[in-house]
């Protein structure tokens, strides 16, 4: 087999989540009334970023064939959190900023911790601190308010020469920054060696705790970037339980939209970013077509079976029924 | 040897798992440039001396040295870093990452803190070019490998880490003769070149044809050690045994019993592995497939079994086609066909579950009344099965995974025996495990046959074949090239035929790699 051969098999998952993610995104923008426009396009990436964020950081987890259920009470508490502290004069603002990002990069530490060192089920382990993460987000937001830096809020959420969302810019960045350095160390791939088979990464003297650790962390770190994001757009923090969760389970269709394995040590993060986006459009199609509200939650369910279902396909093909195990 | 200084040597060894010794008292000496086989019947302690040497486990007493130093191991990557690499029978391979990923895992070159994946690409592509296996592309996924490329990978990745010890356990069991030759060409390469090697096998013709050195062990501690050829077959049997070497294969029975054919095959076609194969098997009848590994002779008994989608051509039971759409279906009704696995680690048990659940599983339905579980009837088979088939095993409720190798397998045996299959298919079931597991196998095929059941074997041991079949088919790239039947079943026929030569006075000059 040729080399670009090895390379589309490497990619298919993604390939597949960005041709859905198109096919999704032309419908709805040929069927706007607005058509594909400048505003059409910042408004969708603006709602698909948030989705984004917190889809890497579930992805980072997944890779290592765990799950964290608190992402998205991650992105609450870190919410909650900016809309207190990142305000003020610049030097205040750039202190927030930190302040919430090492709050994030602490959550996901605690969790890192807790299911390596203390062996816990990732999935009970993170039920529980999601619980504490929401309890402390509560504490700081009782009732929805709170304001942001409105400069840095619009800057992060307009648009670069009149054209270009500025919050597409920031996932660029933030892709180059974590992701694609984290995809290519030593530890990054020993998360998927821990996530694909964790005795023979450890017959290998891979260094599997580190892996495992910095990938919930860097999750953590993600998760709060989308809470920042959260507040930009919203210019308030509020400890919404509901929307909390659903950015937890919706994070987990994304992931699995992008070509990402729940049985860990496959998929990217890049992957899970596009079945974000398409996620998104699905919930935004109901809308230029004016159905009724009442029907969005159906309609995404079933458009969510299909596409999933679309990954599926290769099993038609397999000749031995074995292979449908692997 | 006795000339050179010992390069790592370990000393009165001792090694607990609950009540169990697995070592005792153990001593090892191992030199540079020299090849060491270690011999013994599993659970004689082989293993654990390994797990020791490489990090797996800690010792409870004993002093290992390396140059003359105290030297203790944490984990694998503290022996890897001391220069001691071992190929593991499990293999230690990553199957989502690809095969350059994993040849470089315990050490990837880095760039600017990332990955070098140029220099990954180019390490990769050495160690395979090393180990003889340059066919084998570094980006192809390892979980898209066959077992031997596998194998060949693992080889490849031990290589890459420079190793001063490199210790083989069971490392050419899942290789083709081809592969095996490479390997051994290898294997000889390193020990010019300084290296100490470890190795380990139940195959005595690769021990002859590489040790130096060989240590046998037995019940966790090390009764003999002597130089190379210096004993004969039967005496290092006995040493490992400490009993009789001899019938290890049980009588065959005169002439081929006339009953009618129970398995039949008609021009069975699948993809491009199966090519027209027809074949019968009848009642009390052990019937042999030879060959080359990966001839079809897998995928053959998989199709049988109804895991092969798309065949073509006829399978017959008792006569009468039938269409097998699972193994669920084969196993039922009025078919009664059993599948021991390749891979019991994989496709004959959950290691975790105890040996109690192992052994239901296949008859569950036969043991149920309406969906329950009829626990005293599931007792009285399972002590009926572990009774016949010697298992040992300190109870029936400690996961399956704490038995030796051996006893692992006559549970995938028992599993399948509860359900009193007319129908046997066995892939390759002795592949790792010891003589003495071996030869009760023998002994219980014989007796299921002589009881009825119309057996069909493969082996990848020639001796095997030879001492177990009434009639052997020979297959070659997925065709029945030739079938021996009785005294025709000799070792030069069936690598004549492996080989797909004609003619029996061509002399094949293979000697050890059957």
């Amino acid at each position: 087999m040729k080399d670009w051969r090895y390379w589309l098999a490497e990619q298919r998952g993604t390939l597949l989540a960005f041709g859905i993610f198109i096919v999704m995104f032309a419908i709805y923008s040929a069927n706007h009334p607005a058509g594909f426009t400048a505003n059409v396009v910042q408004t969708a990436a603006n709602k698909g970023v948030l989705l984004a964020f917190v889809a890497m950081a579930q992805t980072l987890v997944v890779i290592t064939a765990g799950i964290d259920l608190s992402v998205g009470m991650i992105f609450t508490l870190t919410n909650c959190m900016a809309s207190w502290l990142v305000i003020g004069t610049g030097l205040e603002t750039a202190f927030g900023v930190l302040a919430v990002l090492g709050t994030g990069l602490l959550c996901g530490a605690v969790n890192g911790a807790i299911v390596i060192y203390g062996r816990l089920q990732p999935i009970v382990a993170t039920i529980a601190t999601g619980a504490v993460f929401f309890g402390l987000a509560l504490l700081l937001r009782p009732v929805p308010g709170g304001s942001v830096n409105e400069d840095l809020a619009d800057f992060l959420t307009g648009r670069f020469f009149g054209v270009v969302p500025a919050s597409l810019v920031a996932l660029l960045a933030v892709v180059l920054v974590v992701w694609v350095p984290f995809s290519r160390s030593e530890l990054g791939r020993a998360a998927y060696a821990a996530g694909s088979s964790e005795t023979a990464a450890y017959m290998s003297g891979v260094p599997i705790r580190r892996g495992k650790f910095l990938a919930y962390t860097l999750a953590g770190l993600l998760a709060a970037i989308g809470g920042l994001f959260l507040t930009f757009f919203t210019y308030t923090g509020e400890a919404a339980y509901a929307s909390g969760n659903a950015y937890t389970l919706f994070s987990i269709a994304a992931v699995v939209l992008g070509g990402v394995s729940l049985f860990g040590g496959k998929g990217s993060a890049i992957g899970a970013i596009f079945g974000a986006l398409a996620f998104r459009t699905i919930g935004d199609l109901l809308f230029v077509f004016d159905f009724d509200p009442l029907w969005q939650p159906l309609f995404q369910g079933v458009i969510l079976l299909i596409a999933v279902s679309l990954g599926a396909f290769a099993l038609f093909r397999v000749r031995n029924r074995l292979e449908w195990f692997l | 040897m006795d000339g050179a200084a010992p390069l790592f040597r370990m000393e009165g060894i001792s090694k607990r798992y609950g009540g169990v010794r697995a070592l005792e008292k153990a001593d090892l000496t191992v030199t540079a440039g020299g090849i060491h086989a270690i011999l013994g019947e599993n659970g004689a302690g082989k293993s654990t001396l390994i797990k020791v040497m490489a990090g797996v486990v800690a010792p409870d007493e004993g002093m290992m040295t390396l140059d003359g130093r105290e030297v203790n191991f944490a984990s694998p990557a503290a022996a890897n870093q001391a220069g001691i690499v071992c190929i593991f029978q499990e293999l230690s391979l990553i199957p989502e990452l690809s095969v350059a990923d994993n040849i470089v895992i315990s050490d990837p070159p880095k760039r600017f803190g990332m990955i070098d994946r140029r220099a990954q690409r180019r390490i990769a592509e050495q160690a395979l070019a090393r180990a003889g296996a340059s066919d084998i592309h570094p980006r192809a996924l390892v979980k898209d490998l066959p077992l031997s490329r596998r194998q060949m990978v693992e080889i490849a990745k031990a290589l890459a880490r420079k190793p001063r010890i490199l210790i083989l356990d069971e490392a050419t069991s899942a290789l083709t003769a081809a592969d095996v030759a490479k390997v051994f060409e290898v294997l000889k390469r390193l020990r010019s070149e300084g290296l100490a090697l470890l190795y380990i096998s139940h195959r005595m013709n690769e021990i002859a044809e590489l040790a130096d050195h060989c240590t046998v062990f037995r019940n966790g501690r090390n009764v003999a050690s002597y130089p190379a050829g210096s004993k004969s077959d039967n005496e290092v049997v006995e040493l490992m045994i400490g009993r009789e070497y001899s019938h290890i294969f049980p009588p065959k029975p005169g002439s081929a019993p006339a009953a009618a054919p129970v398995l039949e095959a008609r021009n069975l076609s699948w993809a491009d592995r199966l090519d027209k194969i027809s074949l019968s098997v009848r009642a009390g009848e052990v019937v042999g497939l030879g060959g080359l590994d990966g001839q079809g002779q897998r995928e053959l008994l998989l199709a049988f079994f109804g895991v092969l989608r798309g065949l073509r051509g006829d399978v017959l039971i008792d006569g009468k086609p039938v269409s097998i759409t699972s193994p669920t279906a084969a196993s039922h009704g009025g078919i009664g066909m059993a599948l021991i696995p390749e891979d019991r680690k994989t496709e004959g048990l959950m290691l975790p579950m105890t040996v109690r659940e192992n052994l239901s599983f296949a008859a569950l339905d036969r043991l149920s009344k309406a969906g329950i579980i009829d626990r005293a009837a599931e007792q009285r088979l399972i002590d009926d099965m572990v009774g016949l088939l010697a298992i040992k095993t300190a109870g029936l409720d400690i996961p399956v995974g704490a038995l030796s190798g051996g006893n692992q397998q006559k549970v995938v045996i028992a599993k399948w025996l509860m359900r009193q299959p007319r129908i046997i298919l066995l892939n390759d079931p002795t592949r790792g495990i010891d003589v003495g597991t071996k030869q009760e196998l023998y002994q219980l095929m014989r007796k299921l046959a002589d009881a009825g059941a119309a057996i069909l074997f493969y082996s990848t041991d020639y001796d095997e074949l030879i001492g177990c079949c009434d009639r052997v088919l020979v297959l070659y790239d997925g065709a029945v090239k030739r079938e021996l039947v009785g005294d025709g079943i000799t070792e030069h026929a069936l690598i004549a035929s492996a080989l797909n030569i004609h003619g029996d006075d061509t002399r094949i000059g293979l000697g050890g790699k059957a």
